[in-house]
């Protein structure tokens, strides 16, 4: 891997080379006693895959999607029993029970499978809402084609604009605001959080929760125009106590 | 006056019919409005464009194959991916169905023609002529380029400068006029157009599902020629509809453009369904198990169709309450589809069901639709939405949902039909090869392409760097893309050796037990040589004797008037025989009609806004003229037709 984000800068290679390296050893963490799984596991790592989660969020999001695969591999091989059953026997046609099927099959099974489903997203869904806390920290994330403006505020209430890199301190709720200038884009850190679309209009709001520093790969999800493959940019997480020397590098550097 | 004794030999009758229902030839081609001729442009055009759609998602795969490719640029690439989404959804899937309703309805009602032939030509000119102005703009390196969902304020003149927008704005909403006309069309047929004693709950199954989709389009195409009609004075005229800077809303577009984008979805599948609701019993050999069961689903399906759209729009910012509605919708939306699976494997589980080259295709289906239909379920959490919403796993999900719920039982319907259509059997063997090259052609490129998307791979970027995991998928899909395309090839090829090589087929081959199988192979101008009396749901099972004794002339409007082409209209639910319904014959007005039509289109193209009105002359000349001389005025009842034939 030699880059993550489109921009140049060298420190960023180093980083995302720390990044990976964690990525692996949080793989293995989470599953220390299942060595299969956890190759498995690292092929589907990579800077932007959602099976690499880095917080607790989009862990708790790709848990959910290992458990509705196992649900729907169940169901799917069950369909297909049902489906290919009948042509093995050969001989008589039997009468079968059309209330079962219909009834069971076609509404009690998803009825129910479903509104589990539903009561468990639901909640998560309200649960990974932004809600009012103390302590977090304001950043402002604004689309335009075919770039990212990244505004921080540091400690003296200063703005600091960075393109295409957004700082953050690990350990501290964050809010981005995100915002477009021109046509709609989408900000998405697949490692870090859900995507959240930046509508000209619009001011929307996305909670993230860094715990480890590291360089995150983020990208415009929403087709933009010409070069909407080329808005990638990167999210570096610093240690909370680095954080402000961080800010005041890139303060410097974009002056 | 009769001309026909009653005691006239079937030949005799048969000569006369044909006479009076008589196609014409040479030039007068272009006046036909005959059901059969119309359904078959409408596959053969939609079928052609199924072809270019193919060839732009081979050029997609190409690009994508590897990391960095320079084979196309963005502006290139942004012009194929929305041209391969605009083709395959608004010039293949929906005209292929408008084509396959327009043949097989009246065959399955016991009608000799739909209820407004006219209006059918009519809106087969719109299709191709917009179709038409589509392609002009592909050959011409200017087509569309904002996507097939053309999200504004992307596709307003501020950011897409130049007329490629306009060339898919107008050129669709030409195209969907066809489509409003066929919805009309299906409706009055179904509820009308019958045979006497085809009630509502005697209908075959086919003609449910094409009713209900007819409703569903003419409440889900309005929302979408709105919203093409408003962006288009916003692109020509410059009233912010979609501006936010000047008061408008970027979001409204996203609405107006998936209130009628989810129902589509619907509108595709549900005719689809309809094929394996008459297949399926054919070939497990009994009467379909639960048909008010699948009734109830399909009308319930339709209803809660309109109530998702929003799950399209999970990430752009609406409260959570409001998504948490439009997820339930959208999982509520299983429950119909669950009802009609397990009512096709009921069916399947109670009869003895033979593999044939058509049942491939149904198993097919149900691997590829359920699958799609689980991924669908996973899509509609929002939560996990958020997370795989606008990557590939999306692209996989969509299509297999519609390769899996409209392509493949298509082709298995295409296999079952054909002998009706063309009156040869097939040449078995090619056709079970096409079939595992598509199901694993399939398989291999969208099943991996799940893997991309949660790898974190965003839909509609024409390059991507090396070193995200991404190369590996990448390549195997494309790979399968090519398999797939093969596959097709060698269904077409199967095509044309049936046609021109295949054995005469008897008739009712299958042992189908629907009227459609009841008449002469290829079939006749007139459809129906006397139109039968149906005492229930399966005429051909109830009765043996029914081909002859509707050739026989033992049916209704057995003895035509000269030159009169004569249809019943029914009671809407009892199918009792009300009147005789006189169909109007040839005309060139539909073709002058649609013609004036795109006069009005291409000038309105070319920013002459002087010139539309001598485009509107000959368009409402002709639209008067088809209402006047063509279709109302003489759907009269002339005679209160008899009760019993």
């Amino acid at each position: 891997m030699d880059r993550v984000a489109g921009d140049g800068d060298p420190r960023i290679d180093i980083a995302a080379l720390r990044a990976q390296r964690l990525g692996i050893v949080a793989v293995h963490g989470r599953f220390p006693s299942l060595g299969a799984a956890g190759l498995l596991l690292t092929a589907c790592g990579g800077p932007l895959s959602i099976l690499d989660p880095a917080t607790a969020p989009t862990e708790r999001i790709a848990d959910l999607w290992w458990v509705m695969l196992a649900a729907a591999l169940l169901i799917l091989a069950g369909v297909m029993l049902l489906f290919l059953l009948p042509f093995q026997r050969d001989g008589r046609s039997r009468p079968v029970s059309a209330r079962a099927y219909l009834l069971g099959g076609g509404i009690v099974f998803p009825v129910v499978t479903l509104t589990v489903l539903l009561v468990y997203a639901l909640g998560f869904g309200q649960w990974l809402l932004p809600r009012p806390l103390e302590d977090v920290v304001r950043v402002e994330a604004r689309g335009q084609q075919w770039w990212w403006e990244f505004t921080h505020e540091n400690e003296q209430g200063e703005p600091v604009r960075v393109a295409n890199a957004l700082h953050l301190p690990a350990g501290r709720p964050i809010e981005v605001t995100v915002v477009s200038a021109d046509v709609i884009h989408s900000f998405w850190v697949p490692r870090l959080a859900g995507k959240l679309d930046a509508v000209p209009g619009h001011v929307n709001v996305l909670r993230i929760d860094p715990a480890e520093p590291g360089t995150y790969a983020g990208v415009c999800a929403e087709f933009c125009g010409l070069d909407h493959a080329e808005m990638r940019f990167s999210v570096i997480v610093h240690p909370a106590e680095d954080y402000a020397g961080a800010l005041a590098e890139a303060a410097a550097e974009t002056r | 006056m009769s001309a026909l004794l009653p005691g006239a030999t079937p030949l005799a009758r048969h000569r006369q019919l044909a006479a009076i229902w008589r196609n014409p030839g040479g030039w007068g081609r272009f006046s036909a409005v005959n059901h059969t001729i119309l359904g078959l442009r409408f596959i053969v055009t939609a079928c052609v464009f199924f072809l270019i759609g193919g060839i732009l998602a081979m050029l997609l795969r190409t690009q994508l194959a590897t990391p960095e490719n320079p084979f196309m640029g963005p502006a290139i690439y942004n012009q194929v991916f929305t041209m391969h989404g605009t083709v395959m959804m608004f010039l293949f899937a929906i005209p292929l169905i408008e084509g396959i309703a327009l043949y097989l309805l009246p065959k399955l009602l016991g009608a000799r023609d739909l209820a407004f032939p006219r209006l059918s030509a009519f809106g087969y000119w719109c299709y191709l002529f917009g179709g038409s102005m589509l392609l002009t703009s592909l050959v011409l390196g200017i087509a569309p380029d904002g996507g097939w969902f053309m999200y504004t304020p992307l596709s307003s003149a501020t950011y897409t400068p130049g007329i490629n927008a306009d060339f898919w704005l107008l050129g669709i909403t030409f195209v969907e006029i066809s489509a409003i006309c066929a919805a009309v069309e299906f409706t009055v047929t179904v509820l009308k157009v019958r045979t006497g004693g085809m009630s509502l709950d005697r209908m075959p199954l086919m003609a449910w599902y094409l009713l209900v989709t007819a409703v569903m389009m003419l409440a889900g195409f309005p929302p979408l020629i709105l919203g093409s009609i408003l962006l288009e004075i916003e692109r020509a005229f410059d009233l912010p509809f979609f501006d936010p800077s000047r008061g408008g809303s970027p979001l409204l577009w996203q609405h107006l453009f998936w209130l009628f984008g989810h129902p589509e979805v619907y509108i595709i599948f549900l005719p689809a369904a309809g094929a394996l609701s008459t297949m399926i019993p054919v070939f497990a050999g009994r009467p379909i198990v639960g048909y008010a069961w699948i009734v109830c689903a399909i009308i319930a399906l339709a209803f809660l169709s309109f109530g998702l759209w929003v799950h399209h729009m999970f990430t752009v910012g609406i409260p959570h309450l409001a998504l948490a509605f439009f997820s339930v919708a959208s999982l509520l939306v299983a429950i119909p589809t669950a009802v009609q699976i397990f009512a096709w494997l009921a069916t399947l589980a109670s009869g003895r069901p033979r593999l044939t080259v058509p049942m491939h295709f149904v198993m097919g289906f149900f691997f590829v639709f359920v699958a799609g239909g689980l991924t669908g379920v996973m899509v509609a959490v929002v939560p996990f939405n958020w997370q795989i919403h606008d990557t590939h796993f999306v692209v996989a999900h969509l299509h297999y949902v519609l390769v899996g719920g409209f392509v493949l039982p298509l082709i298995g319907a295409a296999y079952y039909w054909l002998p009706q259509i063309t009156g040869r059997r097939p040449v078995h063997g090619l056709g079970r090869i096409a079939f595992w090259m598509i199901f694993i052609g399939f398989n291999l490129t969208f099943l991996v392409m799940h893997l991309t998307g949660l790898l974190g791979m965003p839909r509609r970027v024409h390059s991507y760097a090396a070193g995200l995991g991404w190369e590996l998928p990448n390549l195997v899909s494309s790979f399968g893309a090519f398999l797939l395309a093969m596959g097709f090839a060698l269904f077409a090829v199967d095509l044309v050796l049936q046609l021109r090589y295949g054995r005469r087929s008897r008739r009712n081959p299958w042992g189908a037990a629907s009227l459609d199988w009841s008449i002469p192979r290829p079939p006749t101008a007139y459809t129906f040589a006397s139109l039968p009396r149906i005492e229930g749901r399966d005429p051909l099972l109830d009765d043996a004797g029914l081909p002859a004794a509707i050739a026989a002339g033992r049916g209704y409007l057995a003895e035509p008037p000269a030159g009169q082409m004569e249809t019943l209209g029914v009671a809407v639910t009892s199918g009792r025989p009300d009147q005789v319904i006189i169909l109007p014959g040839p005309s060139f007005l539909p073709l002058v009609t649609a013609a004036g039509l795109g006069v009005f289109f291409v000038c309105f193209l070319l920013d002459l806004y002087r010139w539309p009105d001598w485009g509107c002359g000959p368009g409402l000349w002709g639209g008067c003229s088809v209402r006047d001389g063509g279709t109302w005025s003489v759907w009269t009842a002339t005679s209160i037709a008899k009760e019993q034939p």
